[in-house]
């Protein structure tokens, strides 16, 4: 048989991967490189692959993903900084049938938006919530966050995050996992092939789960920021492996559903 | 025995040349172009297309969307 020619290879019947009809065909305002535009695809192939377009609602935050309502074709609503799970707990329990998600970067959802994190997964709020964790503030131009590294240094913290001045970096998944409202709550990143695979099945499981009423589920994806790192996009992610994975490990935290109320009601008081 | 064969179509003007398809590539098909697109970036294409197996890594780690690929299986006669 004669040499395969390119052409005859790239046929439509011949496709077996490319951008996701939900994603729109306005360019990401990303940096090159960013972990953002990853998860948003696979956001996006979720939806696709559930064929749930039509009854979708994400909560945008604020942060460099600020616009990601410009990049899936979606219902959205906006929220203030660090309110997206609050939006998106009102939303949901309007809209019970709906799936909904809330998306935010560590400066929103363990930084000035912690409480309604908390307390959205300890109502158990049927929601999905995507936290992309840089360790940095990336669109404010690369201040330390509550998850910053030991050392790292960012803008406000040009030596290096220092202990004794700002504390530990704050492990808000752990946290979020000991809550009785949580159903699924895992860490995944982006960095490889076999990782944005791992990565795709969680953001569906969790999809998954709103439908089944059974808890709050919370991906959080360890993500990079090569412009608030001022290091290449291959280097970020060898940084990230070496620095960030042995505080931030990634799997399965809790797997299952929210605690049974039962467990914990109290015998009413007798007069 | 078939032989898988694959090929990818980088969207040059999407491409902003971050260097993750290339290095996710385990069979070297890629590199970035010395040449720039419209907004200055050195985009991805295929240097070593005969190596190309479909397996889809370049499109998966892609930030942007740029990559689609292509996957036939090529009958292998027997020696
Ligand atoms: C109430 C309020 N306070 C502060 C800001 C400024 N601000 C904008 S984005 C941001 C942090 C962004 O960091 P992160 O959430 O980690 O997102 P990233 O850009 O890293 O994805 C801050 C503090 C704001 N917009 N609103
Ligand atoms: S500043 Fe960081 S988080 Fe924001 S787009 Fe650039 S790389 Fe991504
Ligand atoms: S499909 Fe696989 S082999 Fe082909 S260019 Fe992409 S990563 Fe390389
Ligand atoms: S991963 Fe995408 S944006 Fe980055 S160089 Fe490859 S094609 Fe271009
Ligand atoms: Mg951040």
């Amino acid at each position: 048989m004669a040499e395969l020619q390119i052409q005859d290879i790239i046929k439509p019947e011949n496709k077996v991967y490319g951008k996701s009809k939900i994603m729109t065909d306005t360019p990401l305002h990303y940096c090159y490189g960013c972990s953002h535009g990853v998860v948003h695809k696979l956001v996006a192939e979720v939806i696709e692959e559930l064929d749930i377009q039509e009854e979708t609602v994400g909560v945008a935050p604020v942060g460099c993903s600020v616009m990601m309502y410009n990049y899936l074709d979606i219902d959205w609503m906006e929220a203030a900084h660090g309110r997206a799970p609050a939006v998106a707990t009102g939303y949901k329990r309007v809209n019970p049938k709906k799936y909904v998600f809330s998306y935010q970067g560590d400066g929103d959802l363990a930084a000035i938006g912690t409480a309604e994190t908390m307390h959205a997964v300890n109502r158990g709020e049927n929601i999905v919530m995507i936290f992309i964790n840089n360790a940095i503030y990336g669109m404010t131009g690369g201040q330390m966050a509550p998850t910053t590294m030991i050392g790292q240094a960012t803008s406000t913290s040009p030596y290096g995050r220092n202990v004794d001045i700002n504390g530990y970096p704050l492990k808000i998944t752990e946290l979020v996992a000991h809550l009785p409202g949580a159903a699924y709550v895992t860490r995944q990143s982006v960095h490889t092939p076999a990782n944005v695979r791992k990565c795709k099945k969680a953001i569906k499981k969790a999809f998954e789960n709103s439908k089944k009423n059974i808890g709050t589920s919370f991906i959080e994806v360890v993500s990079t920021c090569n412009s608030g790192w001022k290091i290449d996009p291959v280097a970020a992610n060898k940084w990230m492996e070496e620095n960030m994975f042995p505080f931030y490990p990634l799997g399965d935290i809790k797997d299952g559903q929210r605690d049974s109320d039962e467990k914990y009601s109290v015998q009413k008081l007798k007069k | 025995m078939a032989k898988v064969k694959g090929a990818v179509v980088v969207d040059q003007e999407c491409c902003k040349g971050c260097n993750l398809c290339v290095v996710a590539c385990p069979e070297d098909v890629l590199a970035l172009h010395k040449e720039v697109n419209s907004k200055g970036y050195h985009y991805s294409h295929m240097v070593n297309p005969e190596n190309c197996i479909g397996c889809m890594n370049c499109g998966q780690v892609c930030p942007d969307s740029c990559i689609t690929v292509y996957r036939v299986k090529v009958p292998v006669a027997k020696d």
